[in-house]
């Protein structure tokens, strides 16, 4: 083992800037990787960690290219390779999976088939074989009832379940090195543990090495023994895991672990201005200056060089200065102010079930299912509610209800005590409609690509006010300020924003109406921690300025810790335990509840 | 810059798209400015020179009725133009607004107006042609409405397509949260969303159109003679192949060049617009 498996010198990727300026997304990285260890790289979105972790597949999104330095990989150049060589690189010695298997499969052909073909391109067996080998590879990846899965079309299979026969698929041909590209950060925890307990499994028994990339610190801790944690393409902080996730040393790092809420501590999140401020790649100095709260001169003038200190590598100057400044993390959650008993928005033995309405009038009655069953809470004004559960326990199904989507269900759902939330959105009254709005998922589908920002903020204000164009820009303009974006944006297409600013227009939109009552539906989901902690910021501010009541759905119980006053369990779409957040979380008595609170990391 | 601005530019990086979009602007401006450039009359006919070939004064020679075939060919394309681009118009309107909203609408009215276009296309289209035009004549009004219908129907399945592949999306849910009428959703958000399949879609329309156009005056129910037509020309002159190729050829060659036009213009529009695209990420 003379030869590090994996040996990156000096690399630099970059796209040539309109003024003819290489712009580096990846910035002299140097890395070793040994046989059969595991390596995690960490940081927000953007800061170019999925990038350099394709680019070890020898492949570059269109418009870059490598600028500098050398990728040795099992002694070869990915990226000299040519087609045919790297057909069979990829999937043979280096396996990559992606981060969403979901989209990897292809959606048409069955399991079985997409597994033949990844055998039959990288593995020597013959045909006659290649089925016992699916079977083996299944039991590995712990998928129980293979036979019954192969037959399958990947829709029918759940997100843990996806992700594990992209594993599968990916160990097909006994790589050496797998790559892993944020592969939990649709799953929910407990399933998320599964797969990465079965990921460490992995790599102790067969030693396959570990490049695995996420902007989850917590999920690489799980897995791996070092930790790469990258700023603006550049590595900062490089060290064993362990050392680093207890003494962060970076300050980037430092910020880093302090935006991911924490269960039983109180969250408190530091520098909040600090974290929409975009990554330049171009300052002179040390890239991380403009939000570093440790800045002093030297940091600005003089590019950091990657240094040795004491058990790991680090990247700043001020290190001894932060040695000695520790600043003790502190703050707590402020007592929520009560605005009167008014309940806002009462829900009573709320039961949704999925009817399979087809043709035939009588065949449907039988195939009735109830995914949320007498569900009923109540929450007072300014106060927020957040309601807890896997995927599939209900929680979507009542949102949907309440803004009228949900065509099968049964039970009383009362708005301000005057509006019925049982009729259908279509026959709602305009006044029924703006007093309550939803805030989705996922801001890159909640919002039109092909409209600007303008043209959706100014969508709900149209709809609800009679307003003139000078006065629907002046609203426009107060929604922008409310979600702290410059007015700029609203020029952009959803596409030219991040996703931490997607979603802060996607609640701009929901607030033009004026709405008493937000529903978010997993809201910060598909953020990372530190644009996740901004949004948690936001609608915090949201809620006190502007005596907001939420219903936070979600199934990250340390985010729901941090923002709602009241929570409830769902389990099988029935609440098994609700109360107070502090009571809940501090002693929880259904064994549902326990077994939450357990699996997160 | 605008997106159709953008999308110009990329088709017009490519090869394949500067030629198509200039072999389909030659022929539009050709059909505009014909009537004055021409060197003769296309009715008037030389006594004696009939199925003369090609000479200095008559460049593509002469036809069975000796009329100058260049002239005709200049012509030939006028009315098959102004019938196929109206026609496609139609079609693309009708049938995108049919397609969005039944794949918008799902459940029972979708399965209906699916069965219902399933119905339409197992019929030929030219049986269904002749009918038409024998029934109401072949005017140019007949014939444009009578293409766009039947070649929206196809549109009909496009737009329900990309329209199922958008409705399941989140921001057809907030604009239905938000209380938005059934055609403010299809035209104000799923639109832009599936316009640019739908534009692929109208220039694959019109060369398919433009071909049954053709064919139907080369059966002779398209332009009534003496109206110089590509169809019409290559169907009178096809009997004297073996003695005169000329009168065949030239229309022969303005159609094929038209129709290539259109389809290269058609391609590099899909290939610019992502619409071809394979997989590129690795796995």
């Amino acid at each position: 083992m003379s030869l590090p498996l994996l040996k990156i010198d000096g690399l630099s990727i970059g796209y040539e800037g309109a003024d003819g300026v290489a712009v580096p997304i990846v910035n002299q990285v140097d890395l070793q990787l040994e046989e059969g260890s595991t390596l995690g790289l960490v940081g927000e979105s953007g800061c170019g960690k999925s990038t350099l972790l394709l680019a070890l597949m020898g492949y570059y999104d269109s418009g870059l290219a490598r600028l500098a330095g050398k990728v040795a990989l099992l002694g070869k150049d990915p990226g000299a390779l040519n087609e045919a060589d790297l057909q069979l690189f990829r999937g043979g010695d280096v396996a990559l999976i992606p981060q969403n298997a979901g989209q990897a499969l292809t959606p048409t052909l069955k399991i079985e088939a997409q597994m033949l073909e990844a055998l039959r391109l990288h593995t020597p067996l013959p045909a006659a074989s290649r089925q016992d080998r699916i079977l083996q590879l299944f039991d590995r990846v712990q998928l129980p009832d293979p036979a019954n899965l192969l037959g399958r079309y990947p829709h029918e299979l759940s997100g843990g379940q996806q992700q594990r026969v992209a594993l599968a698929m990916a160990l097909a041909g006994n790589p050496k090195v797998l790559l892993l590209d944020e592969p939990t950060t649709g799953l929910d925890v407990t399933t998320q543990q599964a797969v990465l307990a079965l990921l460490s499994e992995i790599a102790l028994e067969s030693q396959t090495a570990m490049v695995f990339v996420s902007h989850d610190i917590g999920v690489i801790g799980a897995v791996c023994e070092r930790v790469a944690v990258m700023y603006a393409g550049e590595i900062v902080e490089l060290g064993a895991c362990n050392q680093i996730l207890q003494h962060p040393r970076h300050p980037y790092t430092q910020a880093l672990l302090s935006s991911i809420p924490k269960l039983g501590q109180a969250w408190a999140f530091k520098a909040p201005t600090s974290i929409q401020q975009g990554q330049d790649r171009r300052l002179s100095g040390c890239a991380y200056a403009p939000r570093c709260e440790y800045v002093g001169p030297t940091c600005l003038k003089q590019k950091p060089r990657l240094t040795r200190d004491q058990d790991r590598e680090v990247k700043c100057v001020q290190l001894s200065e932060i040695a000695r400044m520790v600043a003790p993390a502190g703050g707590h959650k402020g007592e929520s102010k009560m605005v009167g008993q008014e309940y806002v928005l009462s829900v009573n033995n709320l039961s949704v079930s999925y009817d399979h309405t087809g043709w035939w009038p009588f065949a449907s009655r039988q195939e009735r299912k109830l995914t949320v069953r007498e569900v009923s809470f109540d929450i007072v004004r300014g106060q927020t509610l957040g309601l807890v559960g896997e995927s599939g326990s209900g929680k979507s199904s009542i949102l949907r209800t309440l803004i009228g989507l949900q065509k099968s269900f049964e039970g009383e759902a009362l708005l301000l005590d005057k509006f019925d939330l049982t009729t259908p959105v279509a026959h709602r009254s305009k006044a029924c409609l703006s007093k309550i709005q939803m805030v989705f998922q996922n801001p890159d589908a909640s919002l039109n690509p092909r409209q600007s920002i303008f043209a959706a903020l100014a969508r709900p204000l149209r709809i609800y006010f009679r307003l003139s164009e000078p006065e629907i820009r002046a609203e426009v303009e107060r929604l922008m300020a409310a979600v702290q974006l410059p007015m700029e944006y609203s020029a952009r297409y959803p596409g030219q924003l991040s996703g931490g600013e997607r979603q802060r227009v996607a609640i701009a939109r929901a607030l033009a109406s004026k709405p008493d009552v937000l529903l978010c539906d997993e809201i910060t989901s598909a953020l990372d921690v530190s644009v996740q902690a901004s949004i948690i910021q936001l609608l915090k501010d949201l809620k006190d300025a502007q005596g907001l009541t939420l219903l936070f759905v979600s199934h990250d119980l340390p985010v729901v810790m941090a923002l709602a006053d009241d929570v409830a369990i769902l389990q099988r779409g029935q609440i098994c335990e609700s109360g107070r957040v502090e009571q809940i979380f501090n002693a929880p008595e259904h064994p549902y509840t326990q077994s939450l609170i357990k699996a997160v990391l | 810059m605008s997106g159709a601005e953008q999308t110009m530019r990329l088709v017009l990086r490519s090869t394949s798209g500067k030629v198509g979009v200039a072999l389909v602007i030659f022929h539009i401006v050709l059909a505009i400015v014909s009537p004055w450039v021409v060197p003769y009359d296309f009715n008037a006919q030389s006594e004696v020179l009939e199925h003369m070939g090609p000479s200095l004064a008559h460049w593509g020679g002469l036809d069975t009725l000796g009329r100058d075939v260049f002239t005709r060919t200049l012509l030939g394309g006028r009315e098959a133009l102004l019938v196929t681009i109206f026609g496609t118009a139609i079609a693309m309107v009708w049938g995108s607004l049919f397609g969005m909203f039944s794949g918008f609408k799902g459940g029972r009215t979708d399965e209906f107006m699916m069965r219902a276009v399933d119905t339409f296309l197992a019929i030929p289209f030219m049986i269904l042609l002749l009918l038409v035009i024998a029934s109401f004549g072949n005017s140019v009004i007949v014939l444009m409405l009578t293409l766009g219908f039947l070649y929206g129907i196809g549109v009909i399945r496009l737009a329900r397509a990309a329209t199922l592949g958008e409705v399941t999306k989140d921001y057809v849910l907030a604009a239905q949260a938000r209380g938005e009428s059934v055609w403010v959703i299809l035209l104000a958000e799923i639109l832009p969303n599936i316009r640019d399949a739908l534009m692929v879609e109208a220039a694959m329309r019109w060369s398919w159109m433009l071909l049954a156009f053709s064919a139907l005056s080369f059966l002779g129910f398209g332009v009534t003679p003496p109206t110089p037509d590509w169809g019409l020309m290559i169907a009178n002159a096809r009997i004297y192949m073996p003695l005169a190729p000329w009168p065949v050829l030239l229309p022969m060659i303005a159609l094929s060049s038209l129709i290539i036009g259109i389809n290269l213009m058609a391609d590099a529009l899909a290939k610019s617009l992502g619409l071809d695209r394979v997989q590129r990420m690795p796995l």
